[in-house]
């Protein structure tokens, strides 16, 4: 065929542009975009992330560039109105003419908003494109309280934006229940609660009849019941309505209640015109999910090509975090299927609620609702798209973990099976990716585009892409860099089996080139763990990262901030006023933190050998925050006096950290110490945690708080002191040799091989008989603890490096702070009076300037 | 027209530190980052970090890849090539790079 076919996609959604992508592939197709909106495609799955700080670009699927180089011709702002079907030909409100081969409606869909007296007024709102989020924030700024009307899915997530954004926030659903389509009600009551939980008002079986004025809010709605709520935002959100205008104007088939009706070829009733996503009814059923859209465009773009692709209906199991938390739901979650048997669990005190549906046999997984934790998700999701045999007791697969779980290995998995249902990627498209040669997890989902949707499948496709390279014999890299073929505990081995005191010998030794930011720090911390030697010395100062080399935490102007170790929180008034002191001289920005002491932000290079001085002469002391190394112990006042306190968790913990102190390790160390069961000190989420009992001390590991939260695990009971300082050495040793680099406890535990178990045999039992040698090792560190502050302060030649510069007295120009809230912060780029290297006149110090800095 | 080259003094090479990094001011008020690799080999890069938007090259780890040399911002842990400034994680931005030498244990750059 010599002249191009021209293809005409209205709608540039994420299905408009996933089948522009599919299309484009093809050589021979002329394919013209027409989209109304005045952008082109976004994600608007992830919407929500919108108000989480992402920008319109952040969520854009495509740019100009790219349509262009794909030689994709497109019109935003290019509303349709107008199909001749015999002319072949569509129009757009400006009255621009497009002739078309095919026609590919895309047009998607609208938010549904109910017949309620008073859903025009001001502030009543939807939740579909990003204008409305931004009309969305407009209104929310002015009010206090807002109102998502319906419960569903959609209902919730937009209920989570109101709430980021800072309202007292009400859904009102018209059903009994929440997420009435995935969830069953058990479900949905364990999820009302749990979202009750966190603040958010639940209220169902309320029907609107009316929206008024408020007395203390904007708005009034008014239910059928007789009660009212009160509210400054009304977001509608109770379904979606497909956009099928064009098909009802110009005489295509369309469903009773909406849709525009296709066959599974995704063509409408005339055959040069397909339609798919949201605005396209299959077997008199519209997909509000991106995965079955995304498939019909592949179909649609398939026949249009000549191929014989079919749409038969997609899977509708979902997977998602609604406000921090876990739901799914699979297939027939409500057991409606004849003979349909369920199993059950309800954790109520956890907030975990689990079932599946399974066929009258028993033998098939038909269905699953899972609220509060989803881990079992993916198997599950397997276990009834692949109709694998379920096990005996199929239960097995839901109760909590007693170890013997029946698991479902990716080996099981036959090559159909999704993997990512949003990109339709298969375990066998993963296999052929690997087969092109792709080597690694990134390489697959680059070739496959799996994991690019909603990215719940992430884990799986690791799991998947892992296995199959093991299969294959490719190991999987533990090497920590280019220069040294070894792991970091490998490296650990080496330096203290031979003795190796710096770096130079070891790459000389062991390495190759002259090291990285990568090996240089994680050596450095091996050195510091084994040797602790001063990390400043000439040999060790290169290796360590900025916030090591100066001792203090770089921020984002480069300025540093100072901490102070005030062990177990405690300080004396006259070293509390030596702080504001210091604090107040050079003017720094003073917080408390989590950790139970004082951060001074906005100090200057130059300015840190000073202020130590002064910290120091009052008897303080270094306190490590920027190390990957023991933060804080914190902890309550204990016995000493709380009314419940049962033991001197005060001093146990000041014990605790001045022993730790200044021990370099894989990451950062944080400890607490509580007097009572009550756990004032937050114990169970630190990586070690002490907790008092009547008869010593309850010793807990691995907790976090942090990006992934861990409760810690109770790994040994009613210890007197010395014991407890005796597990505590040999854990914390055994950790900072076998970790990863940034490793924290948490992780390392998890992936330990054998676990807890494995530690406890390890540390109580003495099961490598290594116990006698990490308590040497540690109390070798302890031995040889310093504070680096006063080291440096007393060494002449490392003052020389805190010059910000080495031939001149000035200071670096570009740093500047305007005042907020009564205390400095960095300027921002408008803020900022230095704008270039020309000879900069203004004094940050005065406050003059600082003024007017604020006021410019 | 462009502004004639000069070799600048800059400072004693004492006032390096070895394997690391120290800052200094061109005659035109520009920071500039000097490293120190071995007793001659000495690089000169502008001190201003485009990505993390602050003046703080010169407090970075040095490294090598395949090759080439490099600075790792401390900020975010991009990495700049010390001989030409090319951004090895990011091709959209570069910095200056300056050459420099020790004539008489002093530190000059071609600036």
């Amino acid at each position: 065929m010599s002249v191009k076919q021209k293809i005409v996609v209205v709608g540039n959604g994420m299905v408009g542009h996933h089948f522009v992508d599919e299309m484009a592939k093809h050589e021979g197709y002329e394919i013209t975009v027409l989209s109304a909106e005045d952008r082109l495609a976004y994600d608007r799955v992830h919407l929500s992330e919108y108000f989480a700080g992402k920008t319109a670009d952040d969520l854009a699927l495509t740019t100009p560039e790219h349509y262009n180089e794909l030689g994709v011709k497109f019109f935003t702002d290019a509303k349709v109105t107008n199909i001749d079907k015999t002319g072949k030909t569509v129009s757009t409100e400006t009255g621009d003419k497009y002739e078309y081969d095919k026609l590919v409606l895309a047009t998607g869909s609208y938010p549904f908003v109910p017949p309620i007296p008073g859903k025009e007024r001001e502030h009543c709102l939807v939740y579909r494109t990003i204008d409305d989020l931004d009309a969305i924030q407009a209104s929310a700024n002015a009010g206090k309280v807002g109102v998502v009307v319906g419960g569903g899915l959609l209902g919730l997530e937009a209920a989570n934006a109101l709430k980021e954004l800072g309202l007292q926030t009400h859904v009102v659903e018209f059903a009994p229940q929440l997420m009435g389509v995935q969830l069953d009600q058990d479900g949905g009551e364990l999820l009302r609660s749990m979202i009750e939980g966190i603040g958010v008002q639940v209220h169902t079986e309320k029907a609107t009849n009316e929206i008024i004025d408020g007395e203390d809010c904007v708005h009034r709605m008014v239910f059928a019941d007789g009660t009212h709520l009160e509210t400054d935002l009304i977001l509608f959100s109770a379904g979606i309505r497909p956009y099928d205008n064009l098909a009802r104007d110009f005489d295509l088939q369309v469903g009773e209640r909406g849709g525009i009706v296709v066959n599974n070829e995704c063509q409408t009733s005339d055959e040069d015109i397909y339609a798919i996503g949201e605005c396209a009814l299959w077997n008199n059923f519209i997909y509000g999910l991106v995965a079955p859209g995304y498939t019909m465009a592949k179909v649609a773009a398939d026949n249009i090509i000549g191929g014989e692709q079919q749409f038969t209906g997609a899977d509708m199991s979902t997977k998602l975090k609604l406000m921090g938390m876990d739901v799914g739901s699979i297939g027939d979650a409500h057991g409606r299927t004849a003979g349909a048997q369920s199993y059950t669990y309800f954790n109520q005190p956890d907030q975990v609620y689990k079932k599946i549906v399974v066929s009258a046999d028993g033998k098939e997984l038909i269905g699953a609702v899972l609220v509060g934790d989803t881990s079992e998700y993916d198997s599950l999701l397997q276990y009834a798209l692949n109709g694998i045999e379920l096990p005996e007791n199929p239960d097995g697969l839901i109760l909590p973990s007693s170890g013997d779980k029946p698991t479902l290995g990716v080996d099981a998995l036959p090559d159909s099976a999704t993997i990512c249902s949003c990109l339709n990627v298969t375990k066998g498209d993963i296999i052929a990716a690997i087969d092109d040669g792709a080597t690694d997890v990134g390489m697959v989902k680059s070739c496959t585009k799996a994991t690019s949707g909603c990215g719940g499948c992430a884990a799986l496709v690791k799991t998947v892409t892992d296995a199959e390279l093991e299969k294959r014999g490719v190991e999987v890299s533990t090497d920590i860099c280019e220069h040294f073929a070894y792991s970091r505990t490998e490296l650990f081995h080496i330096v203290k089996a031979e003795q190796i005191r710096n770096f130079d010998t070891l790459i000389e030794k062991h390495g190759c080139g002259i090291g990285c930011e990568i090996c240089k720090p994680a050596v450095g911390s091996i050195l510091a763990s084994v040797w602790n030697d001063y990390i400043l010395q000439d040999d060790h100062l290169p290796l360590q990262d900025t916030n090591d080399t100066y001792l203090g935490n770089m921020q984002k102007d480069g300025t540093y901030s100072i901490v102070p170790r005030m062990p177990g929180g405690e300080v004396t008034p006259e070293r509390l006023i030596v702080i504001g002191e210091v604090a107040k001289e050079y003017n720094l920005y003073t917080k408390v933190t989590g950790g139970q002491r004082i951060d001074l932000f906005g100090a200057r290079i130059d300015q840190l050998p000073d202020i130590w001085e002064k910290l120091i002469a009052a008897g303080m002391e270094t306190g490590h925050a920027y190390g990957k190394s023991l933060r804080t112990v914190k902890s309550c006042v204990g016995s000493t006096w709380c009314r419940y306190g049962v033991q001197d968790s005060m001093t146990m913990a000041i014990f605790l950290e001045n022993r730790y102190k200044g021990l370099r390790s894989p990451h950062k160390i944080k400890f607490a110490v509580s007097g009572c069961t009550r756990e004032c000190a937050e114990a169970q989420s630190k990586d070690i945690g002490v907790i008092a009992t009547e008869n010593g001390w309850n010793l807990y590991v691995s907790g976090n708080g942090g990006m992934k939260p861990r409760h810690g695990d109770l790994f040994a009971t009613d210890l007197d002191d010395e014991t407890l300082v005796k597990y505590i050495d040999r854990y914390l040793m055994f950790y900072v040799r076998t970790a990863d680099r940034l490793t924290r406890t948490s992780v390392w535990l998890e992936n330990l091989e054998g676990g807890l178990e494995y530690m406890q045999k390890v540390v109580i039992d003495d099961h490598l008989g290594v116990n006698a040698e990490l308590e040497t090792a540690m109390q070798a560190v302890v031995d040889t603890y310093q504070c680096e502050w006063k080291t440096t302060i007393e060494d002449p030649k490392q003052l020389k490096r805190f010059r910000q510069f080495v031939n001149s007295q000035e200071i670096d120009k570009n740093i500047e702070f305007v005042t907020e809230r009564e205390q400095i912060r960095p300027a921002r780029g408008v803020e900022k009076k230095y704008q270039g290297v020309q000879i900069h006149t203004v004094d940050i110090t005065d406050k003059k300037v600082e003024c007017e800095t604020e006021s410019a | 027209m462009t502004t004639e080259k000069k070799w600048q003094t800059i400072c004693h090479k004492d006032d390096l530190v070895k394997h690391s990094g120290v800052c200094a001011l061109l005659e035109n008020e520009e920071q500039i980052a000097i490293f120190q690799l071995d007793e001659e080999k000495v690089y000169s890069v502008g001190n201003w970090d485009p990505i993390g938007e602050a003046n703080v090259l010169y407090r970075g780890i040095i490294g090598d890849t395949q090759g080439e040399i490099f600075v790792a911002s401390p900020l975010y842990k991009q990495r700049f090539v010390l001989n030409s400034g090319k951004c090895l994680d990011d091709d959209t931005v570069s910095i200056n790079a300056y050459d420099t030498r020790i004539e008489n244990e002093q530190v000059q750059v071609l600036a």
